[in-house]
């Protein structure tokens, strides 16, 4: 989403005014109020001896509502994820106190979206200040407890020491394939190798396809092949991936053929036959994939 | 307890200071008692996963805590009419949240106080709390 269709999200939504939400699932009671003030340390009798709830409480009562629609601030939220602001904290909470909630009464909220402030370059990254407003109605409908609430919704910056996201397309390792995994991690393309006949096998599996055998070991192949063969992948689109990309068979000198990627060369320019040599690609901070580029003549 | 009356009260005046130790059991006991159960408040490995240093305390427990603190020296009397925050830096489990506070003006019945509400890191909430105060006699 663009600047200006955020802009023109935040004021449609604001646009909407106040959008009230279910009523507390509980009224003011004794009980919590209690629990709220022994959580707090706060030893003031007044709360209890008058049947009134902290003025701090106000949005207690409400937090565990269910869900009734949509706030207005859910969709503004969903679109600065979207574009990029995944990161959030709050900074401003203002409540005011009409006068204290009483036990036996049952409060309802009600949300205005108010405010979409940004682009900005804050300590945390560039974001938007997003504001809302709560205020908390008793039985009479007057309102009892007023609340504005402030984030800031930052894109994360990617400094170093940050961990990257995680590649989408994860492989399935296991007891059977994590050597071969743990190879391209320390730059070794490892075909699986039988212990008792000899024989390599790729993909590898947990028994030997001639003799049987359950021991099996690894061989670090010379990294060179020969494309055996190949397609181009334009459609549809993959996770993670720009299309076009090239997904080859390269047949090793070693004796078996592995499946990988073809970089390093325009698509156009891939043929059967071709001298590949592996290299190995980051996909993020734990996989590292073997691919294939073509061999300097 | 006594509840301060307006006359006793006069712009520049400091609060005591109140120091809460945020034990895991702080933390955990406040953010239930609000009725808050986002993971980060009570569970070390999920806030450890989103890159916090230990689970630490929600927005309604400080805003809970700030009004003990100028409730605390007012007394059961005083009635808050507002409370406003900037928040800063998380209060992690383990930490110290050390409020100070100043009464910055009065007009007849209502106070305004500042507090400040500091942990090891920094500014945790700062801002203003409104009250009034009952008449002397």
């Amino acid at each position: 989403m663009t600047e200006a269709e955020l802009r023109e999200l935040a004021g449609k939504q604001a646009a909407l005014g106040e959008v009230r939400g279910a009523p507390g699932p509980d009224p003011v009671n004794a009980p919590m109020i209690r629990h709220w003030l022994a959580a707090m340390g706060d030893t003031n009798p007044a709360y209890l001896d008058k049947g009134l709830a902290p003025p701090a409480m106000a949005q207690v009562w409400t937090m565990q509502a269910p869900r009734q629609g949509r706030s207005p601030v859910d969709d503004p939220m969903a679109a600065l994820d979207g574009a990029g602001y995944t990161g959030v904290v709050a900074t401003n909470c203002e409540q005011t106190y009409h006068r204290y909630a009483r036990v036996g009464e049952r409060l309802t909220p009600a949300t205005r979206f108010t405010d979409l402030a940004g682009p900005k370059q804050t300590a945390l990254g560039v974001g938007y200040f997003a504001t809302w407003n709560v205020t908390w109605y008793g039985d009479g409908d007057e309102p009892v407890a007023e609340m504005l609430f402030r984030v800031l919704k930052f894109r994360p910056r990617q400094g170093a020491g940050e961990e990257r996201p995680p590649y989408p397309l994860q492989p399935a390792v296991n007891q059977d394939t994590a050597f071969f995994w743990e190879g391209a991690k320390s730059g070794e393309l490892r075909i699986q190798t039988c212990a008792d006949c000899g024989r390599l096998r790729h993909p590898p599996g947990p028994l030997c396809t001639r003799c049987r055998s359950s021991h099996l070991t690894y061989t670090v192949a010379s990294g060179h092949g020969t494309l055996y063969s190949y397609v181009v992948h334009h459609h549809p689109p993959v996770p993670g991936r720009e299309t076009p990309f090239v997904v080859g068979v390269v047949e090793l000198p070693e004796g078996v053929r592995v499946v990988g990627n073809v970089v390093g060369c325009p698509p156009g320019e891939v043929e059967i036959g071709m001298a590949l040599r592996v290299a190995y690609r980051p996909m993020d901070d734990r996989l590292v994939l073997p691919m294939w580029i073509p061999e300097e003549p | 307890m006594r509840t301060l009356t307006a006359d006793e009260v006069e712009a520049g005046a400091e609060l005591p200071e109140l120091s809460v130790e945020l034990t895991p059991t702080v933390v955990v006991s406040a953010a239930l008692a609000t009725m808050d159960l986002t993971p980060v408040h009570h569970d070390t490995e999920r806030a450890r996963a989103q890159g916090s240093k230990d689970i630490f305390l929600n927005i309604l427990t400080t805003m809970g805590l700030v009004q003990r603190y100028v409730t605390d020296w007012a007394g059961p009397e005083a009635v808050i009419k507002g409370i406003d925050v900037r928040l800063g830096v998380p209060a992690y489990a383990g930490d110290r949240l050390t409020f100070t506070g100043t009464v910055v003006s009065r007009e007849g019945g209502r106070v305004t106080v500042e507090v400040r509400g500091k942990v090891s890191l920094g500014s945790h909430a700062g801002g203003t709390v409104t009250l009034t105060l009952p008449p002397a006699g």
